[in-house]
């Protein structure tokens, strides 16, 4: 965190009147704490990427290829024909300012060129510039600008300061979408090897190893093991964790956080538990260890890359559908790219639960069921014994991550089962859950420590919903079902609203069920003991 | 800059009309060349742009979702906001273009002490926007009576319910006021608000004034001079059947009305105005949420370089091994 990292109600004081000049002066002050560290050479040249050097971004000299204009200009047209949403979006928007405020970014800064509409005309005065007559003959009253370095420069800023969160989509008249934009500016700055560090090293990690976080397999099955041991303290049983096994049923695909980071890990265990419980035939993997696909931050033809992984490894597994973890940036690739990119699935089987004989055929193409509709529908028949009041030591709320609400419409589901498995449950105030869920601020390979100042000033609109629960009903635990949220949620939460904690929905399904020939559980996942109970055993039940 | 460089560029334009017709009596320039010629714009630059669009890819099925998604049975799903069929698209869309159905989500965000961030909902823009659309679209088929003979009656019909309140001789038609007033609301609102005018160029100006030039031209004439309508009818059907006759006797006011609408027309198929085709082509809201359904099919998907599990397994082969994993091929 940058030591000059201003107090909440300092940050907190917002201007949204933009002042002169106008937006057209590309000029960036690269501030501390506002941008992310440049890729590092050895990641671009494993990945095969242009350009890899050392330099980072308050440099004078970007070290760009000397033909940099052409490639822009070049990679622009390609993309043109290749994407209908960039060459409609580029030509219709009215500047009408829907969107203007709908921007966590914007609320969080007031700098005008987070502006959805100011963001997207940054790339959209290049284009007038050199793709359209007026632009061509008018120049800047036709609101044109000359393709610069400073240019560069400034799109780097701004198009890494997008979590490409699709909450301004909601509110345009014709639906323009800022996340379309932020990926094509950053397909056009990867082209100059410009990119930044945190989405390029997950990317070479994923790439090789299989996850974003370089786990070889090994450590894979330690994380895994290391679970299935704690699991046995908490509830004294031995659960089943297999890996890499042929012939399973289902193959399991979870972000790789969620068995290296905390809170995440508390959902792992739930999941382990539901599994267990279930009696479920269903396998991890090592080679596909990462549901969260980075790519998507970086370019279609990384998304692709990392996402055939997950069919390959289905095929070899020989499983016959796939269940997929909390994740949302994941969700989008799964549910509006994999089967582009890398089906037909034509080798596996339409999902059919073995427990409630539910097929899913809303996934019949995929065959890829999310694991929040698998568990509704086992709650829903009544196939779990649940005990709502392990939980009740908290009250939650629930975030709805960008990807799964606006590119799913993945809303009652997850509310389905926290209702079911929590007694207190209260909605954050309308204009910031479901379709207009709030962003946590630091998506889209945004989440890293070096730029604390933007994520905390990205994070407001999110974190001021939460307080406002948390005053006024008491709410102390923010429920996501998304690896980058409870990454990220944390320390936004200790800034904005230190009483409140983050979990995940399937920590609070292994809290709540009740699972055969267990004894009377002492603590819950997270090794916090019951209230009562621990008096009832031998003292201090847990030596954990 | 914006709106003087526009007000300057609309006043000019008058200038024109009103010289080139009221002056120097061009009319056969300003009432038939130039019409016919930006007619000729309009439609081949709409077919060009749309034709433009229609051959971009869309590799990607991407809508962007505003309810719950079709699931389990037993959960409510929101077929319109999240269209999963045909229909629900075709509901979507024709609530997007007939009633602006996202634009009347619009809120306003506060930054107050405390921190507080509070939104309100703000239907002005959205109100402005549908009055004047629509109102612009009444006046549009009011408009027939001068090209078609006999007029239908529907035409007629709609007129009178446009008179319907019956004020004013010769009667104050509604959508003449909520024009004005719409237009007049859309520029002040970009003027004042701070955001607007910041991002707002002079291509939004220019089809403000332009519009306001079109209907306040129009509105003089209906209202507060003479204008001899059998002459201007007669040009109109004559322009529609190929044997126009240039009017005679016409008041420059008809030429600087004709000539703006001129100049719309030429101009909209360069333009931000676009948008009333573009609408329809916008992949987030003209697609189904369908997408673990139905395959998408990618125009121009190409084979990528990919990590295969034999690259990998070669890799990790020994500590797999050690570590207990199964292996495909045994050292």
């Amino acid at each position: 965190m940058s030591e000059a990292l201003k107090k909440p109600e300092e940050l907190a004081r917002i201007q949204f009147q933009p002042k002169a000049p106008g937006w057209m002066d590309p000029a960036v002050e690269f501030r501390k704490g506002t941008w992310n560290y440049a890729a590092v050479p050895d990641t671009l040249k494993y990945l095969g990427l242009p350009n890899p050097r050392k330099w980072t971004p308050p440099d004078d000299d970007w070290q760009l290829p000397d033909n940099w204009k052409e490639i822009v200009y070049e990679g622009l047209r390609e993309r043109l024909k290749k994407y209908r949403t960039l060459q409609v979006f580029m030509d219709i928007c009215v500047r009408c300012g829907a969107c203007a405020d709908k921007c966590h970014f914007f609320i969080g800064s007031g700098d005008p060129k987070n502006m959805p509409v100011l963001r997207a005309e940054l790339l959209r005065s290049v284009y007038r510039d050199n793709f359209t007559a007026f632009g061509k003959v008018l120049g800047k009253v036709a609101g044109g600008r000359k393709l610069t370095k400073e240019i560069i420069k400034e799109w780097f800023y701004y198009f890494f300061q997008c979590t490409e969160c699709r909450r301004c989509s909601v509110f345009c008249p014709y639906g323009i979408d800022t996340a379309e934009i932020t990926m094509m500016a950053r397909e056009l700055l990867n082209l100059l090897g410009v990119s930044i560090e945190w989405i390029n090293t997950p990317l070479a990690n994923c790439y090789r190893t299989g996850n974003h976080l370089g786990i070889q397999p090994h450590g894979f099955a330690d994380s895994i093991e290391f679970a299935v041991d704690e699991l046995e303290e908490i509830t004294g049983l031995r659960v089943e964790a297999p890996i890499n096994r042929k012939g399973a049923e289902i193959l399991f695909v979870a972000p790789s956080a969620d068995y290296f980071a905390s809170p995440h890990y508390y959902t792992l265990l739930g999941y382990l538990l539901l599994f267990h419980a279930l009696g479920l035939d269903y396998t991890w993997s090592t080679y596909a260890s990462e549901g969260g696909n980075f790519g998507l931050f970086h370019s279609s033809e990384m998304i692709k890359r990392l996402n055939s992984k997950i069919y390959m490894e289905a095929r070899r597994l020989g499983v016959k559908y796939i269940i997929g973890g909390e994740c949302g940036h994941m969700w989008r690739v799964l549910h509006q790219y994999m089967d582009t990119m890398n089906g037909p699935a034509d080798f596996l089987e339409v999902p059919v639960s073995p427990i409630t004989g539910t097929r899913f055929e809303n996934t019949r193409s995929t065959k890829m069921v999310h694991i929040s509709e698998f568990t509704s529908d086992l709650i829903y028949h009544n196939k779990l014994k649940l005990d709502p009041s392990r939980n009740d030591h908290w009250h939650v709320t629930y975030h709805d991550s960008c990807n799964p609400a606006r590119a799913m419409g993945l809303l009652e589901e997850p509310r389905y089962i926290i209702r079911k498995v929590c007694n207190s449950f209260t909605e954050m105030p309308e204009n910031t859950i479901r379709e207009q869920t709030f962003c946590c601020g630091s998506g889209a390979g945004l989440g890293t420590d070096e730029n604390m100042e933007m994520r905390f000033r990205g994070g407001l609109p999110r974190a001021n919903a939460v307080k406002y629960v948390h005053e006024n009903n008491g709410v102390n635990l923010l429920l996501c079902m998304c690896a980058i949220d409870k990454a990220t949620l944390p320390p936004l939460m200790e800034y904005w609203v230190p009483e409140v904690q983050v979990g995940g929905v399937h920590e609070m399904v292994g809290n709540a069920l009740v699972l055969e020939g267990e004894p009377v559980r002492k603590t819950d996942l997270r090794g916090t003991p019951y209230p009562g109970v621990v008096d009832a055993g031998e003292e201090g039940g847990s030596d954990a | 800059m914006g709106v003087m460089f526009s007000l300057l560029a609309v006043v000019v334009l008058i200038i024109i009309a009103t010289v080139g017709a009221g002056v120097l009596g061009w009319h056969y320039v300003f009432s038939v060349i130039l019409p016919y010629l930006a007619m000729a714009t309009f439609l081949v630059g709409v077919v060009y742009r749309v034709l433009k669009w229609a051959r971009s890819a869309v590799p990607f099925r991407i809508p962007t979702t505003c309810g719950q998604q079709e699931s389990l049975p037993w959960l409510k799903t929101n077929p319109i906001e999240t269209p999963h069929t045909l229909w629900g698209v075709l509901g979507r869309m024709a609530m997007e273009v007939l009633f602006f159905r996202s634009l009347f989500r619009n809120t306003r965000a506060k930054v107050t002490d405390g921190p507080r961030v509070l939104y309100a909902p703000d239907k002005w823009l959205w109100a402005a926007g549908l009055a004047f659309h629509w109102s612009f679209l009444i006046i549009f088929i009011r408009h027939f009576k001068y090209f078609a003979e006999p007029v239908p009656s529907w035409v007629l019909t709609l007129q009178n319910l446009d008179g319907f309140f019956q004020v004013g001789l010769p009667i104050i038609l509604a959508t003449d006021v909520i024009v004005v007033v719409s237009l007049t609301f859309l520029f002040l609102r970009r003027v004042v608000d701070g955001k607007v005018r910041y991002i707002s160029l002079p291509a939004d100006y220019f089809p403000l004034f332009l519009l306001l030039g079109i209907t306040l031209s129009g509105v003089l004439m209906r209202y507060f001079t003479k204008t001899d309508l059998l002459s201007i009818k007669a040009l109109g059907t004559g322009l529609l059947s190929f044997s126009p006759v240039a009017p005679e006797g016409v008041s420059a006011v008809f030429f600087v009305h004709l000539f703006l609408v001129s100049v719309l027309m030429a101009y909209f198929p360069f333009s931000k105005l676009m948008h009333f085709a573009g609408v329809f082509m916008s992949p987030t809201r003209n697609l189904a949420n369908n997408n673990r359904v139905k395959r998408h099919i990618n125009p121009w998907d190409y084979p990528v370089e990919v990590h295969t599990y034999e690259e990998y397994e070669d890799e990790f082969r020994e500590v797999m091994e050690a570590a207990g994993l199964p292996v495909d091929k045994e050292k």
